[in-house]
């Protein structure tokens, strides 16, 4: 599960980890209001509005914009809450902004030189203090896992890839969590000191307790600045500039699996950011995710599902779908799960994979039955069942082929791909 | 022969008084499994009716019926805010294999579970260590023979019941499995696997091509587990009577690409394999929690090529698992 901006804002705030001033709004008419709310008391006038969606591509599609004043702001707000964001990372005809963040305007240090750095880096790299700080599992240690580089603010993916060096990796300890020496030593590796090291690791140790706590799959801080503040004097001589370590911009994925202990974070989760047709999947204890292709599939099992989207594939036909509707499910999810594949609109025909074990072949043929009942095939279905009570479940299948008409039986996987990437390709 | 599980294999299932815990209980223990005892706090002293012929005594905790049974396997269905703790509970008790059903385990619960079993493996002399398969898979099973069943595909129940010599620990469907002395060719295989039904779909068409099978292990489809592909393997290289290997990975992860590193350096038998998820797109959940593409090592394609490289008989159609298996095996 995702969560917005603000929210992971929110989050951090409440671990005690330092994230800028800022407002959330719904309409632009808010906008001034929240400008001077987010830079009051803040030597800088600068501003940063920002579109909350869960997809990236926010800069360049024009959803986050720096201000300087109160109209600016207003006109940003305008444009975001009444234009349609379209970046690589949305559907084609874009996603509505619903809400947005007003943070105050940070100015980060320039990058100073630093000894300490366990990497040095190229000139290439940003010339601002600005960090890479996440935590995530790395299943190949089976141990939760600190990454943090120099090379903050751009896509940590690609510096991985070039440069594997510049990535810093500090295991968690599985029961004690980040223990305060290990976030020290990654500290004085990125390249910091003084107090910015207290700061920075500090914000190290909350994040990787906010991360066990709360069931994180990734707690991602990007980027985790120096920021510099100038702090009036009282005796109005020139202020003297201050540093501080803080985060600008955070990103939470949470382990579904660990929602139930979390009714807090799970009511953070924005239906209009997920698939409708997922959602509903979800609702019925089914296994859903939407695909381009136009061949619907009902599988029972992860891996056999994923396995049948490449049979079709091989066949020459595009999957629609993986829909596991798993081991326990009833012949109402069943029907359900009929009723979801067929509200897709490219769904030209359906194929019915199943093997069952926990999952009973006669389920499936019932659930068949009902959705034919219910909404009608009209377009071809090719049903391949094995295992548990497969006799019965053929018997239903035959019975019922009258009121079926598109109905065919194959005996395997091949038959089965071979059959309906035929039907659909007419 | 076989690996981890054979007929005289003593198993308790834990969680044996859910609906899930009670109906696979029944399941194995038709099957033939030697069913010594259930596992329900609270519910000891009470007992768990197979049929007429059969009660299994429950117990409140692991330690009291590894003491009174001699149980060394167990199955655990028990629900997933509770499971990580009742892995621990049997390794604590002295339990050899921990077969762990529950899917939807925290993944962080894993983490800390698995790293204290670690540690008590630490401290264990080598003939020792636990075992743990899963969470998140259908268990593992040493077929045993067709004695007796009876009508072959009406239910989860129909099996080698009374003397098959079998042991099912999970939750496949019995008959579709071979002993060895029943199948064609005279020889078996050993699979291992992240997928449940995959796996069946694999054992059928082994099945159906003569072959047998010595062991078959699911390991699940969760990002922290117990036995890896390579641990897996290891015990089939070594096992005398599993003639061939096949293995079934997914996308996500880079164990299959270790276990292809490790066949090439060490394994003997023929292998096989396919990978499954090759059309999956990047970044999305399928199903498993632990399928899902995040670097170049984890894509399906990464996995095949690794594995051909390996030497490895390579199905890119899960209709041809078996077939690739008996080529491998020269049958």
């Amino acid at each position: 599960m995702k969560i917005h901006e603000y929210q992971a804002r929110d989050l951090l705030s409440s671990f005690g980890i330092p994230v800028p001033p800022g407002v959330t709004i719904e309409s632009p008419l808010l906008a001034e209001e929240a400008y001077i709310r987010a830079t009051k008391g803040m030597a800088s006038p600068l501003a940063v509005i920002k579109a909350q969606v869960h997809a990236g591509g926010r800069g360049k599609a024009g959803f986050v914009k720096l201000v300087r004043n109160a109209t600016e702001a207003k006109d940003a707000a305008q444009f975001m809450l009444t234009n349609r964001m379209i970046s690589p990372q949305t559907p084609p005809e874009g996603l509505q902004v619903k809400k947005l963040l007003v943070a105050a305007g940070v100015e980060i240090a320039d990058r100073m030189p630093s000894p300490s750095a366990q990497c040095p880096v190229p000139s290439a790299s940003p010339s601002k203090e600005e960090f890479y700080l996440a935590i995530t599992t790395d299943r190949a240690t089976r141990r939760n896992i600190l990454i943090a580089s120099r090379e903050g603010g751009v896509e940590i993916e690609q510096v991985a890839h070039d440069r594997p060096e510049a990535i810093i990796k500090q295991p968690l300890h599985p029961t004690v969590g980040l223990q305060s020496f290990a976030a020290r030593k990654v500290a004085y590796q990125l390249g910091l000191t003084g107090k910015l090291v207290t700061q920075a690791a500090d914000i190290m140790v909350k994040l990787a307790k906010l991360f066990v706590e709360k069931d994180c799959s990734l707690a991602e801080i990007n980027p985790l600045v120096i920021a510099v503040e100038h702090s009036p004097t009282p005796d109005s001589r020139l202020p003297t500039p201050d540093f501080r370590v803080l985060a600008i911009d955070a990103k939470f994925n949470f382990d579904d699996n660990g929602l139930f202990r979390h009714p807090e974070i799970e009511q953070l989760a924005d239906p209009a950011e997920e698939n409708a047709a997922e959602l509903r999947a979800k609702a019925a204890g089914l296994s859903y995710v939407a695909l381009e292709g136009n061949i619907g599939c009902l599988v029972n099992g992860a891996g056999l599902a994923m396995a049948t989207m490449d049979i079709i594939k091989l066949h020459g036909g595009q999957p629609a779908n993986f829909l596991d509707v798993g081991g326990g499910a009833s012949e109402e999810a069943v029907t359900e799960a009929f009723h979801i594949i067929l509200s897709d609109q490219h769904c030209k025909g359906i194929l019915v994979n199943i093997f069952g074990g926990i999952m009973r072949c006669d389920i499936i043929a019932q659930g068949v039955v009902n959705a034919a009942k219910q909404v009608g095939f009209k377009v071809p279905l090719v049903v391949r069942l094995e295992g548990t009570n497969v006799d019965a479940g053929r018997k239903i299948l035959n019975d019922a082929k009258s009121m079926i008409p598109t109905l065919q039986a194959a005996t395997d996987l091949t038959d089965a791909a071979t059959k309906v990437c035929k039907a659909v390709a007419g | 022969m076989s690996i981890l599980i054979n007929a005289s294999t003593k198993v308790i299932c834990q969680g044996i008084t859910g609906s899930f815990g009670g109906a696979h209980t029944k399941g194995c223990a038709l099957y033939g499994t030697q069913l010594v005892g259930g596992v329900t706090p609270g519910k000891g002293g009470q007992f768990f009716e197979v049929d007429s012929e059969c009660k299994i005594p429950i117990f409140d905790t692991v330690d009291q019926v590894v003491r009174q049974t001699g149980a060394e396997a167990t199955m655990i269905f028990v629900p997933p805010p509770f499971a990580a703790d009742a892995i621990l509970e049997a390794a604590d008790a002295g339990i050899r294999v921990i077969c762990c059903i529950t899917e939807g385990i925290p993944v962080n619960d894993m983490v800390k579970a698995r790293a204290l079993l670690d540690e008590m493996n630490a401290a264990r002399p080598a003939d020792k260590k636990i075992t743990l398969v899963g969470p998140n898979c259908p268990g593992v099973i040493t077929p045993g023979k067709k004695t007796g069943a009876g009508d072959k595909s009406s239910s989860v129940y129909t099996s080698a019941k009374l003397g098959g010599g079998g042991c099912k620990i999970g939750i496949m469907p019995g008959y579709i499995h071979t002993h060895v002395s029943e199948s064609k060719t005279g020889k078996a295989v050993g699979i291992v696997s992240r997928s449940g039904t995959l796996t069946y779909e694999a054992v059928w068409q082994t099945s159906r091509l003569g072959l047998g099978q010595s062991t078959c292990v699911g390991i699940g489809g969760d990002p922290v587990r117990g036995m890896s592909h390579i641990d897996v393997i290891e015990l089939f290289e070594k096992d005398p009577e599993t003639h061939g290997i096949l293995m079934i990975g997914e996308i996500g992860g880079t164990d299959e690409i270790k276990a292809a590193e490790y066949v090439q350096k060490h394994v003997k038998k023929p292998v096989a394999a396919f990978i499954a998820g090759r059309t999956a797109p990047p970044g999305k959940r399928m199903g498993h929690a632990g399928a899902i593409i995040g670097g170049a090592d984890d894509t399906a394609d990464a996995k095949i090529s690794a594995l051909q490289k390996a030497g490895a008989k390579v199905a890119l159609s899960p209709a041809d698992m078996g077939k690739m298996m008996a080529e491998a095996m020269k049958i």
